[in-house]
């Protein structure tokens, strides 16, 4: 177990530079000049110029690569060109509200996810397994965003239960925030339970096809019991992967539903940084997020060991 | 029981006035400011919040663009037009206490005409030769030479009054004299602000508002009719605006920006340098069709570069009507009967790509190839205005009174004419006010028959607002949502 962390953990560093060095490369590349997007449509050049220097975009590429990750080791993400305040304050208050919102989804689409995967596995081929399939079929179709207009149209606008969007902010309750997450957590989560659904489903059945539930089932145990007390844990194994892969693209890719719901969640801060060229924003979330998504990977990977513990011994791993 | 009773008289007596007691007011805002300074950037959302409401200028601007008395009462200029002496108001604090006078004016124009200035509009305030203090209360600005648009200018948001100790946190906590104080800004979300209980002037009837960021157009739909926002002054879907005209729970007050839209033209490029290729262009051009397909109808066709609600402002779009077969002749007189080919480099707004597509199809009936480029605002500013590197665009001028940009032979049209350009002098220098107007005009004609670019329409501004919200302003002469005289009426 040691080894496999050690390894895990050195590849884990060795991506992370290596990702630093190519964001920076291409933020370099980028067209646009961060002072002249500020300065707009009609202004002097000397005050571009002095907004230039005052940005710190007169000093040369080199020396900006290592004051960057020196501050970002230490903690400094430097300042926002636009907002003017701290980027590690802006990227946390963003976080706020992302992580929560990303976690209500997975669970959501977990607690969704899980019981109709079995469910239908156990039933394959009957009408709850058809009926089931086929509302996942139509989750896995219908867009996201398109929903969550639906939801907003029924529950704000004629209902009036939800607010249409907007985030009261922590400091608001506990409730108010989970209220106002509610209706974007469900329209995220309804593609992912689809799409976990499937895998959950053809998970079971493939695990319920191995020489271990048959022997289970030889020493007496019904097709239940073998199923929960030997087949579900390995039957995890790819649905951990899949719900891996959904954290990591929900924590920025909510973007186009934090739009919908105007949340001020880390998908649109990334955007609108990039069309500002707010760029010292830019290239800190972009880190953050590989080194989520990093470090996510290396969780999963610690599940699975922990789950079949075949991997934790073999090389394979 | 008496005391309820009499409370519900004065209910009544409340509502029957027709005025509500002290509330906030919730305020859609399509574009977060990327900070809350006006002092610097160009960024229009920023005086959206700020202008009139936290942040004042010697003078103000109101809902017509005429100059009225700000934190200077009243004013006297000089008979040459050089020196402005400005009486400011008594016993005027700002947010954080501290008082203001004369001091702070200079602090402020000092601060923006410095060397190291990141004002956006450092140029109005050139013209300044000296400035004089008085008394606390009394400052005298001269000039180098009469200017009648300084009065507008130090009107503007770039103009405000800062104090030197809150000047460099105003980016994110602003300090002003206004009648609204900042409270707090969740980014991304919302900014609040409540009201100065120790403002100078007549209290403002609101006791405070939040500024929500809303980007989405169907966003702004959903969060009108769920009652989330009271007023959206500046409503981002033109295309659903007849659901808020059908609904009598809602006002829709259509109204005009100081957004001149323009198919700009690289006038040093060939062939847009051949005036022959420039009037085609403004013959091809069919304005009622751009109107009604790209902005719903809700725009006004404009001739020049100036806004029609302007007293000085000549309706020139009859000088070159829509006729395509005068577009193909002219093509053929300048030397391309088979038409040529050019690119249209588009920004992201929503106007100039849905006006774009019109265009392209337009200039195709008369043999010129429109190809479409589709830009980020970065890319545009690097690549249309910095660097000239274009044939045709499209994109709406939204500073008030800028007809002087044709005057600058280095800016993006590349438009350089010494006619025009004397006339700009003279008015620069002008003390008349009717000599300045008939200037003005001369102006408008110059550009419109030089056919600098194609005049498209004025961007209209779409107020949709509550029942019962009055005092909004109805067009934007200058980008602002100044609240002071906002109140919301109950409705039962």
């Amino acid at each position: 177990m040691g080894r496999f962390l050690v390894k895990r953990l050195l590849s884990l560093s060795l991506t992370m530079l290596v990702a630093t060095v190519i964001i920076f490369i291409m933020i370099e590349v980028v067209p646009g000049d961060p002072a002249a997007y500020m300065m707009g449509l009609s202004t002097s050049t000397d005050a571009t110029e002095a907004l230039r220097a005052e940005l710190g975009l007169d000093k040369g590429s080199l020396e900006r690569y290592v004051s960057w990750i020196e501050g970002m080791l230490g903690g400094d993400f430097g300042i926002s060109y636009t907002y003017r305040v701290p980027v590690s304050e802006l990227i946390a208050e963003r976080a706020m509200v992302s992580v929560p919102l990303t976690i209500y989804a997975l669970l959501l689409s977990t607690c969704i996810a899980i019981p109709v995967g079995v469910i239908s596995a156990a039933a394959r081929g009957k009408i709850t397994d058809t009926v089931l399939m086929g509302v996942a079929q139509v989750g896995v179709a219908v867009p996201n965003f398109w929903f969550a207009i639906l939801l907003v149209l029924l529950f704000s606008t004629s209902l009036g239960l939800f607010s249409a969007g907007g985030f009261p902010g922590w400091d608001a309750g506990f409730y108010q925030c989970i209220k106002a997450l509610t209706l974007p957590a469900i329209s995220l989560a309804l593609p992912q339970a689809a799409i976990l659904s499937r895998v959950m489903r053809s998970s079971v059945l493939e695990v319920m096809n191995e020489d271990y539930i048959r022997t289970a089932r030889a020493k007496g145990l019904s097709k239940r019991q073998a199923l929960i007390r030997h087949g579900l844990r390995n039957a995890m194994i790819p649905v951990l992967t899949i719900l891996g892969l959904q954290f990591s693209f929900l924590l920025a890719g909510g973007i186009i539903i934090e739009s919908i719901f105007s949340l001020p969640g880390l998908g649109r801060l990334v955007f609108q940084s990039i069309a500002q060229r707010d760029l010292i924003v830019v290239k800190s979330i972009v880190t953050l997020l590989v080194f989520a998504v990093v470090t996510i990977t290396f969780i999963v990977d610690l599940l699975y060991a922990w789950v079949d513990p075949r991997l934790r011994e073999g090389e394979s791993g | 029981m008496a005391k309820a009773r009499a409370f519900t008289i004065i209910a009544l007596l409340v509502m029957v006035n027709g005025h509500a007691l002290a509330q906030p007011i919730n305020v859609g805002l399509q574009l977060e400011p990327p900070n809350l300074d006006p002092t610097s950037g160009a960024a229009a959302a920023i005086d959206e919040v700020v202008y009139g409401n936290i942040f004042e200028g010697l003078v103000r601007i109101d809902e017509n663009g005429d100059v009225q008395p700000g934190l200077s009462l009243f004013w006297e200029v000089s008979t040459d037009g050089r020196s402005y002496i400005f009486h400011l108001a008594e016993g005027v604090t700002f947010h954080d206490g501290s008082s203001f006078d004369a001091h702070d004016v200079r602090f402020s124009f000092n601060r923006a005409r410095s060397a190291g200035s990141t004002n956006a509009k450092k140029y109005i305030f050139a013209p300044i030769a000296n400035i004089d203090i008085l008394d606390p209360l009394t400052i005298m600005i001269t000039l180098d030479q009469a200017r009648p648009d300084f009065l507008f200018n130090i009107g503007l948001g770039d103009a405000v009054i800062v104090a030197e100790e809150t000047v460099a946190t105003n980016a994110s906590r602003p300090i002003g004299t206004g009648p609204f104080k900042f409270d707090r800004w969740v980014r991304g979300d919302r900014i609040e602000l409540s009201r100065n209980e120790n403002y100078w002037g007549s209290a403002p009837r609101l006791s405070g508002a939040t500024f929500k960021i809303i980007t989405d157009p169907l966003s702004a739909y959903t969060a009108m009719k769920a009652g989330d926002i009271d007023t959206f002054p500046n409503y981002p879907a033109p295309e659903n605006l007849f659901l808020f005209d059908e609904d009598p729970d809602y006002d829709v007050v259509v109204g005009l920006t100081a957004g001149e839209t323009i198919l700009a033209t690289n006038n040093k490029k060939e062939p847009f340098s051949d005036i022959k290729v420039r009037r085609a262009i403004a013959h091809a051009i069919n304005r009622q069709e751009l109107i009604d397909g790209a902005m719903f109808g809700n725009a006004q066709a404009i001739g020049t570069h100036f806004a029609p609600n302007h007293p000085d402002y000549v309706d020139l779009t009859d000088m070159y009507p829509h006729d395509a077969d005068k577009a193909r002749a002219l093509l053929r007189e300048a030397g391309y009967a088979d038409g040529f080919e050019a690119s249209l480099k588009l920004p992201p707004a929503t106007y100039a790509r849905r006006t774009g597509e019109l265009i392209a199809n337009q200039l195709g009936r008369v043999g010129i190839n429109v190809s479409i480029e589709n830009l980020e605002w970065a890319q545009w500013i690097d690549q249309v205005l910095r660097n000239r590197n274009y044939d045709l665009t499209i994109v709406s001028h939204v500073e008030p009174m800028d007809i002087n940009i044709y005057a600058n032979s280095n800016y993006y049209f590349g438009y350089d004419n010494a006619d025009f350009q004397y006339i700009m002098t003279e008015i620069d220098h002008s003390t008349d006010a009717a000599m300045t107007s008939e200037l003005y005009k001369q102006a408008q004609r110059k550009i419109a028959e030089d056919a600098v670019n194609g005049y498209l329409y004025q961007l209209g501004k779409y107020g949709v607002w509550k029942k019962g919200v009055k005092g909004m302003w109805a067009n934007y002469p200058i980008r602002s949502n100044d609240l002071r005289d906002v109140y919301i009426e109950e409705q039962d």
